[in-house]
């Protein structure tokens, strides 16, 4: 099998990630597009990296696995914050600096 | 090699389903489900690109860490039952529009370029090699990353202390 389909289904994932993230009125649903988005770019850095047997790419895709990580629970940690101060978590209703 | 277009087109079957159930189910809790799914599929498809220390990882940190995670967001900011958790989406269209439009121009860049058609045959054990490369070549982004974690952890919990 060639480089291609990894690099085909890595784009539908990113944009079914995309879709979420603008569609979603939930932060923690948009967080979870980001997620999925993400997840769309480690796979097709690990299928260039296998390609041209280079070990590069996945020494690259753990550190973006460890960053995605370190995103997400700042993100989740901001949601849960913002919901003690709004009582609300949809993104629409968060219009704080809206003049 | 003859079972890997089974193995790919059945794990891409997967990912795209329960990716798409991700961002399309209405109740958010089963929207976490399916991406803890949808995660586990994507560490099959590092296996299948003989990457097994970085299946291991996605499992580890993803499937187990940010599942973990995103429950407990859920969970302190969400009702798990009743009317708030449907999610309605108000801009379906534009969003399917936009998503629909960049991954036409994916493939269509794609198809223009060729690509390499068969895999070269990695040297050694990759394990090793990703270990060795994280420390020897690749250590100063290595221990940034580890103060970035440390910073990122600080964060996460002076904003989630007691208020006062």
């Amino acid at each position: 099998m060639g480089l291609q389909p990894y690099l085909i289904l890595s784009a539908v994932v990113f944009c079914i990630g995309l879709f979420g993230v603008t569609t979603r009125r939930n932060m923690i649903g948009i967080l979870l597009g980001i997620e999925l988005m993400m997840n769309a770019v480690n796979i097709n850095l690990v299928a260039f990296a296998r390609y041209t047997a280079q070990v590069t790419g996945m020494v690259f895709t753990v550190f973006t696995i460890c960053i995605t990580v370190t995103e997400a629970a700042l993100g989740l940690a901001i949601v849960i914050l913002l919901f003690r101060v709004r009582r609300t978590v949809m993104a629409d209703h968060l219009d704080l600096l809206k003049g | 090699m003859t079972t890997e277009p089974i193995a790919f087109w059945f794990l891409a079957i997967v990912l795209v389903g329960s990716a798409l159930a991700v961002v399309l189910s209405k109740n958010l809790f089963h929207a976490v489900l399916w991406l803890a799914l949808a995660l586990t599929g994507t560490a099959g498809v590092f296996l299948l690109l003989d990457a097994e220390f970085l299946a291991a990882v996605q499992l580890l940190l993803y499937a187990g860490g940010i599942i973990t995670i995103v429950v407990f967001a859920i969970v302190v900011t969400e009702r798990l039952v009743g009317e708030r958790l449907t999610q309605t989406n108000m801009r379906i269209g534009g969003g399917a529009l936009v998503s629909a439009v960049l991954l036409g121009f994916i493939v269509v860049v794609l198809g223009k370029h060729p690509l390499a058609a068969t895999r070269p045959e990695m040297p050694g054990d990759l394990t090793r090699a990703i270990g060795q490369a994280v420390l020897t070549r690749y250590v100063l982004p290595f221990e940034l990353l580890a103060v970035l974690m440390l910073a990122g952890m600080l964060g996460a919990i002076y904003f989630a202390r007691p208020e006062d």
